[in-house]
């Protein structure tokens, strides 16, 4: 068994990954996306930590976080559906009405 | 009968409901002026019932309270609404009633197609309400509550032709003018108040209880001031100098609402507070002497105003004003029992030429209106004649006039003649009688003057309409006659319950049966003059009564004989004495200027003041400092306004960095 410093390291790379995604990238979907992918690496730190404490709340944890990711996902594709029907577009940047 | 004697202002007030909240639906004339008039008879027939139920009882036992609750209770302070049955009181709710009833039928006839008939006999009844209240409430708050309502509904009736901007300048100018009565009798009630309470742990504003501790009211500045203060309410409200100019301005309203308010009713509030309150004036020669001057003034000052005035309701309103003058100097001189009969019988006789006069105008407009003339229908110069046309008007105008006028065996004459005799022979005012009574007397005899140029130029002589003009006009409808005969009939008998002693002792030991039913209101005063009150008693022989009788009856006849030789047998004689002094009759046909005066001592600046404040301070310091504030936070709200760029990337760039700086926070501590 590898030790838990390799899946919180892979965790944490991904978080970082997913980070940047969400502040650089201008397409809604791929913002969409790396959300995901941080959820997903906060999930493997509770797997990791299950293991390693042999404990299953975070096991349960996780699947909270799915099942709620999935929630999400519904909400999110179909205000993004919403959203091209409206603007023709899925860029962030020209969701700006709240501005001045 | 005096457990119901809440009923009176009720019924009124029950009227006022009706009317004011169904009265455009309900639209028939006959169904409105029935419900008010109707309302007002009630309360006519209960002050009857009262009336009989306190002549049954003994002198001393005369006076009623009935509480029906407690109104305000804070501290040691406490009001009721309650009602106080005295003879002085009943006699108001007599007057008020009777006389209210009268015109309420008349203004049936006379108001027949006017546009807001529902509104005219709400306000009609409103005012008969508050005037009941003021009369017959037991505390003077629950007076003051009906003064104030008093004044309101004179405000409004004034304005009843609001569309007419004269209407409303006059409604606004009654109202100010009564406003600094009101803030007198204010400072009156709450010196006295702190006055009995500060000094003797009295503390009450009840009629009764303030009756009842006459004693610890002493002679002094304090009582001086007191009654001061309540004088100058009475200015206000009973159109006395300073504060008359609004009662001929008041002219603007509908004549019933004259009669019954400017003339018979509501202007005779002051007279009655101040005979309710004489044991608080007659510890007070100052205030008794100012109340004497401003009455004798009053009475000439508007009597002469009165000789020039062409509008025939004018006249009248002047004439009113003298009167009040003549109750006044009654009250000034302590003979608050002459003050009050005086206000009985003019009540009677100028209610009779009001509402004579407002005939003579119906029936004039009428004519004027088939002419399809702008003339003035009020206008006396397009008059003249009217006798024959209109017997029943002329009649009961022709009586009402005699009485005002001064004629023995009329009423004006025994109210009249008492309080000249008073004001001449009073023990308060020392050499300052003889003036009292000049002027009283003077002022009798241009009384007798001008009511009766007012008749010759109106009744008689030849008529200055067309043919075609004066061929339509015509006598009014029985509602507006029937009022005039009964009040020509009080006109003519009122006076004969209130005889002189000498007079009475000729016609076989008739007693004054007037100063003997409200002798238990002025006992007090009666008996603090005569154990130790200021001045000596003089002693007048009965001769010089007679004589001084004598004396007015002259002036009286020399007016009417002057009225006569100058507008019937010599017609052209006033417009020669016009020419010869041209600044005289200019003066007081201006009414001596004395609105000019007012004008421009009190009015304009006021209104400077007023647009300073408006323009000086208003805009440039209240508006600047709340202009200011608002600016300020625009500013800083400007600068923070570029932290929201709407860019979801920035708020999210935010986030991460947040988060960032505290988990670091955390780390590195």
């Amino acid at each position: 068994m590898l030790a838990i410093d390799n899946y919180l390291i892979l965790s944490a790379i991904m978080f970082a990954i997913g980070t940047v995604g969400v502040l650089t990238k201008r397409n809604a979907i791929v913002i969409f996306m790396c959300i995901e992918l941080m959820l997903n690496a906060v999930n493997l730190t509770f797997i990791a930590f299950s293991r390693y404490l042999g404990n299953l709340d975070g096991q349960v944890f996780v699947f909270f976080v799915m099942t709620v990711a999935a929630a999400e996902a519904a909400v999110g594709l179909a205000l993004m559906i919403a959203l091209y029907k409206n603007r023709e577009s899925i860029d962030v940047e020209d969701v700006n009405l709240m501005k001045l | 009968m005096f457990e119901y004697v809440w009923l009176i202002p009720l019924f009124p007030l029950i009227g006022v409901v009706i009317n004011g909240l169904f009265g455009k639906k309900i639209k028939n004339e006959t169904v409105i002026g029935g419900i008010a008039a109707g309302a007002v008879f009630g309360s006519f027939l209960v002050a009857c019932g009262i009336l009989f139920q306190l002549l049954s009882l003994p002198g001393e036992e005369r006076h009623f309270e009935k509480t029906i609750f407690t109104w305000i209770s804070s501290g040691n302070f406490k009001a009721d609404i309650g009602f106080l049955i005295d003879p002085l009181s009943c006699l108001m709710l007599m007057v008020v009633t009777g006389i209210g009833f009268l015109i309420h039928l008349y203004s049936i006839g006379y108001m027949h197609g006017e546009e807001g008939f529902y509104r005219y006999f709400t306000y009609l009844n409103l005012f008969t309400f508050s005037m009941l209240l003021l009369v017959s409430g037991n505390n003077m708050l629950l007076m003051f509550v009906g003064w104030e309502g008093v004044g309101l509904c004179s405000y409004l009736l004034i304005g009843y032709y609001f569309h007419k901007k004269s209407a409303g300048d006059a409604g606004k100018k009654a109202f100010v003018m009564n406003r600094i009565g009101d803030f007198g009798f204010l400072l009156g009630l709450f010196t006295l108040y702190w006055y009995l309470g500060g000094t003797h742990n009295v503390w009450t504003i009840n009629f009764r209880e303030l009756a009842s501790h006459a004693d610890l009211i002493v002679p002094g500045a304090i009582t001086t001031t007191v009654a001061l203060c309540f004088f100058l309410g009475a200015t206000g409200k009973s159109a006395q100098i300073p504060l008359y100019t609004w009662l001929p301005d008041a002219m603007e309203g509908p004549t019933p609402v004259s009669a019954l308010i400017h003339a018979a009713t509501m202007v005779t509030a002051g007279v009655y507070m101040i005979a309710r309150m004489n044991f608080i004036y007659i510890k007070s020669p100052t205030a008794l002497l100012v109340i004497a001057c401003v009455g004798a003034a009053t009475a000439l000052f508007a009597a002469t105003i009165g000789t020039a005035q062409n509008d025939i309701k004018r006249v009248l309103a002047y004439s009113t004003v003298s009167q009040l003058g003549y109750m006044f100097l009654a009250m000034g001189v302590g003979a608050f029992g002459a003050g009050v009969f005086h206000l009985m019988t003019h009540a009677f006789f100028k209610a009779c030429l009001f509402l004579g006069s407002g005939s003579v105008i119906h029936a004039m407009h009428h004519a004027l209106h088939h002419e399809h003339s702008d003339a003035d229908p009020q206008d006396m110069r397009n008059m003249g004649a009217l006798k024959a046309k209109m017997p029943v008007t002329f009649a009961t105008f022709l009586l009402a006039t005699i009485a005002i006028a001064g004629i023995p065996g009329f009423a004006g004459f025994f109210s009249k003649d008492e309080i000249l005799w008073q004001a001449f022979s009073n023990p308060h005012h020392g050499s300052a009688n003889m003036l009292l009574w000049g002027a009283g007397a003077v002022a009798a005899g241009l009384t007798a003057f001008y009511m009766f140029r007012l008749v010759f130029m109106t009744f008689f002589g030849k008529t200055r309409l067309s043919d075609k003009a004066f061929h339509h006009l015509h006598e009014s409808p029985w509602v507006i006659t029937v009022p005039l005969v009964c009040l020509a009939f009080l006109s003519v008998v009122g006076g004969w319950i209130g005889v002189p002693k000498v007079l009475g002792e000729v016609l076989g030991g008739m007693p004054n049966y007037f100063e003997h039913y409200l002798e238990p209101v002025f006992a007090y005063s009666t008996n603090y003059m005569l154990h130790g009150g200021h001045g000596a008693e003089h002693a007048h022989s009965i001769a010089m009564e007679w004589g001084l009788m004598g004396v007015s009856v002259l002036i009286a006849c020399g007016g009417i004989a002057l009225a006569w030789a100058l507008y019937i047998v010599a017609p052209g004689f006033p417009e020669k004495f016009v020419s010869t002094f041209p600044v005289l009759h200019r003066a007081v046909y201006n009414k001596w200027y004395i609105d000019e005066i007012y004008d421009f001592a009190f009015v304009n600046p006021c209104k400077a003041c007023g647009n300073f404040l408006w323009k000086g301070f208003d805009v440039v310091v209240v508006d600047g400092i709340v202009n200011g504030v608002a600016s300020v936070v625009r500013g800083i709200s400007g600068l923070l306004r570029h932290l929201q760029t709407g860019m979801v990337h920035n708020y999210a760039f935010s986030m991460a960095l947040g988060v960032v700086v505290i988990v670091g926070v955390y780390l590195f501590r």
